[in-house]
């Protein structure tokens, strides 16, 4: 218990000094709150827009087969279709029809989608909320497209797509499919791509192995792969963001190891004369210790609840376009709040640990102090 | 290699704690060649002052590894959506031949860092240093180990590649890749069980004999200790773990740090680790006993270790063996 209270005193006198001398701790405070605000920003975006990827791919196909032609993307003839549902464990192959048009006064980019449920009539098209906002285009609005042969054809607008689903469906345009081949041109016997269910998934590798196999120049996608990818993505991006950022960490650093190196006359002084009514060394050094403690809790708390209100409710303002990337027709969105001790861990690893570092030499070398060199000055 | 910013923390803070146990290290062979507590000199004044640095260093790079152990084991969790068939951290960490030895390392650094400290305490406890060379000694077997731990980490991120979408064709078909193993090499059950029930029930009779008499069994209690905690750790992997997991196929020791057991392995590991650092550190001292200025110190230090991983064994034990009873889960069915 009494060594207990001794590190309890020591904490009180060290608040006491740090209160002292606001200034310059709160220069310090603010850098390092900063620093802490823009990697736990990165971080937590990053996380977010994983986990919300992850819940938007739930729902799609178990493998999407795509024919590849020259390296390139092509149409898919249908009766592939008849030969991948033929193969063992497959529950379902369906044909998609989908693409994306060009709308040049918008200048923005639709995804044009044939949906089968909810079916849409023939002459009329279902659009997302970024469709909508852009061309201002409200339910029983008429609204023009270009075909492929350049001409003009209109379609009336019968529904729009909820907000709720905004992330997936802000760029959406739902048409029938007699619309969709006429407007794009695409024959009877094409469809875009297609979209196979295996009733067991942990046959999956091997149903998609089987398509490759039998039809060679397909592309099997499983959901796995399409998660790992975007998994890869987004950790780069966030650690690219983040090398960009260790150049701030860096002058971080610099700027503490100053900070605690250059005692003033003062705090020299304060040593000094604590030495000299009987604290010893390592007492000294719980002092520094302590005074690091404080500076790092509460700089680390506010830089992440800082982050926090920055990514989950300001919507990251300020790193939003080098993570999220652009697009005319962006979806507006508000992430699900999410935070977990591997991000407080890494945070703790990328700030504290080099702050902590920088500052345990010039602590130790105040510690040292002759209590007569100092006073005698 | 993954640019994933926990991998990027990882190797910052591993590279920080080398740097600065390289630094200490330098000022650990002048106090092996030059230390004289009867000297008057500057130098020897300066070493003295150096100490106390190295103290600081050494107490901060144990908390850093504890985290950075805890941090990479949660990094190679999140990391396993990158990889084929990695369902969790055991096959993130078979993805190369570089991931359980730096787990081995880490773990072993942890248990030196711990024993160092130890032996730090009790010296500073006494007047005269009379522990110093024999703790830059160690230091000195700290340094390549640390710097070592630095190297296989950095190896195994670097060799790790994402399997990703391709542009001629999904990855799984482009590469070839071999599925990985995502799972563990276990020891059978039964030896295991038998193994851990006996190191465990030895080890805790040696714990009390040697509380009551504190002598030589203070060597074999230590030895025990360890040799509980190596078992403890196969027996994680043999049997523990799939009583938590209500799985007969699921090995991972790993896993039981997640929310989904809540947190559970946290208590199992602070035990398990706590009790090897203290028994380690029982046996560290024993050679000290005899040296005058330790004579009081040592022993009393000693019994307070011995109790504490005394406890921390017995709780690991009680909370593995509560499991064990009380799980809906059979594992002699399977």
């Amino acid at each position: 218990m009494s060594r207990f209270n001794k590190q309890r005193n020591i904490l009180d006198f060290t608040l006491s000094s740090l209160l002292r001398r606001r200034t310059k701790n709160s220069a310090l405070v603010i850098v390092y709150t900063l620093i802490v605000f823009s990697l736990a920003s990165v971080l937590f975006f990053t996380q977010a827009i994983k986990k919300e990827a992850c819940i938007v791919l739930q729902n799609s196909p178990e493998i999407i087969v795509q024919r590849i032609v020259a390296g390139r993307h092509d149409l898919l003839p249908a009766d592939y279709i008849d030969t991948i549902r033929a193969i063992r464990g497959v529950q379902s192959a369906k044909g998609r029809l989908w693409g994306y048009y060009f709308e040049p006064a918008a200048g923005a980019n639709y995804t044009l989608m044939v949906s089968e449920e909810p079916g849409v009539e023939v002459g009329r098209i279902v659009i997302g909320q970024g469709v909508s906002r852009t061309i201002h285009a409200n339910r029983a609005d008429i609204v023009p497209f270009r075909r492929y042969d350049g001409s003009y054809t209109s379609f009336e607008v019968s529904d729009i797509l909820s907000s709720e689903s905004e992330l997936v469906s802000s760029d959406l345009v739902l048409i029938s499919e007699s619309d969709f081949r006429e407007m794009m041109g695409i024959r009877g016997e094409y469809v875009t791509d297609a979209a196979v269910y295996a009733k067991n998934k942990r046959e999956l590798f091997m149903i998609a192995d089987k398509i490759k196999r039998i039809l060679p120049d397909t592309r099997p996608i499983t959901k796995d792969e399409i998660l790992r990818t975007y998994e890869a993505i987004f950790d780069w991006r966030g650690g690219i963001l983040l090398v960009i950022l260790s150049g701030a960490v860096i002058a971080f650093v610099i700027l503490a190891w100053d900070k605690a190196s250059g005692l003033s006359s003062d705090e020299r002084r304060e040593i000094g004369i604590l030495k000299g009514i009987g604290w010893e060394t390592s007492d000294v050094i719980a002092m520094k210790f302590w005074e690091g403690a404080v500076i790092s809790l509460s700089s680390f708390s506010l830089g992440i609840i800082l982050a926090y209100i920055h990514v989950f409710f300001a919507s990251s303002a300020l790193f939003e376009p080098a993570l999220k990337g652009w697009s005319v027709l962006y979806p507006e969105f508000r992430l699900v709040p999410h935070m977990d001790p591997l991000q407080i861990a890494t945070l703790f690893f990328l700030t504290v640990v080099p702050y902590t570092v920088s500052t345990i030499v010039p602590s130790w070398r105040a510690a040292t102090i002759d209590p007569d060199t100092v006073m005698r000055l | 290699m993954i640019f994933h910013p926990a991998i990027m923390a990882l190797l910052v803070g591993s590279l920080l704690v080398t740097l600065m146990l390289l630094y200490s290290s330098y000022y650990g062979v002048q106090v092996i060649r030059k230390w004289d507590i009867k000297s008057g000199s500057e130098l020897q004044l300066c070493l003295e002052r150096r100490t106390y640095l190295v103290s600081i260093i050494m107490s901060y790079m144990l908390f850093f590894q504890l985290a950075s152990f805890y941090l990479f084991i949660f990094t190679a969790d999140a990391i396993h959506a990158t990889f084929v068939s990695a369902m969790c951290a055991a096959g993130s960490l078979n993805v190369n031949e570089y991931g359980y030895p730096a787990v081995i390392i880490k773990m072993v650094n942890f248990l030196f860092a711990g024993t160092w400290l130890i032996i730090n305490y009790a010296d500073n406890r006494a007047y005269d240093y009379p522990l110093i060379k024999k703790k830059y000694l160690l230091l000195l077997v700290i340094t390549p180990l640390m710097v070592a731990e630095f190297i296989v980490q950095g190896a195994y991120f670097i060799g790790l590649k994402a399997n990703v979408i391709t542009s001629c064709c999904g990855s799984l078909f482009s590469t070839d890749a071999e599925g990985i193993a995502s799972e563990i090499a276990a020891l059978p059950r039964l030896p295991m069980k038998i193994a851990f029930y006996l190191s465990t029930a030895l080890t805790l009779a040696s714990g009390m004999y040697f509380c009551l008499r504190s002598d030589w069994s203070g060597y074999v209690f230590s030895f025990l200790s360890i040799a509980t905690f190596v078992v403890s750790v196969a027996a994680m992997i043999s049997f523990i773990s799939l009583y938590f997991y209500e799985l007969p196929t699921h090995h991972c020791p790993f896993c039981i740090l997640q929310k989904d057991y809540g947190f559970i392995g946290y208590l199992l590991y602070i035990a398990l680790f706590g009790g090897a650092v203290s028994g380690l550190g029982t046996g560290a001292l024993m050679p000290f006993r005899k040296i005058q200025s330790l004579s009081q110190i040592v022993p009393s230090i000693q019994r307070r270790l011995a109790f504490t991983a005394l406890i921390l064994y017995f709780l690991f034990t009680v909370v593995v063996t509560y499991r064990m009873i009380f799980s809906d889960f059979i594992l002699e069915g399977y």
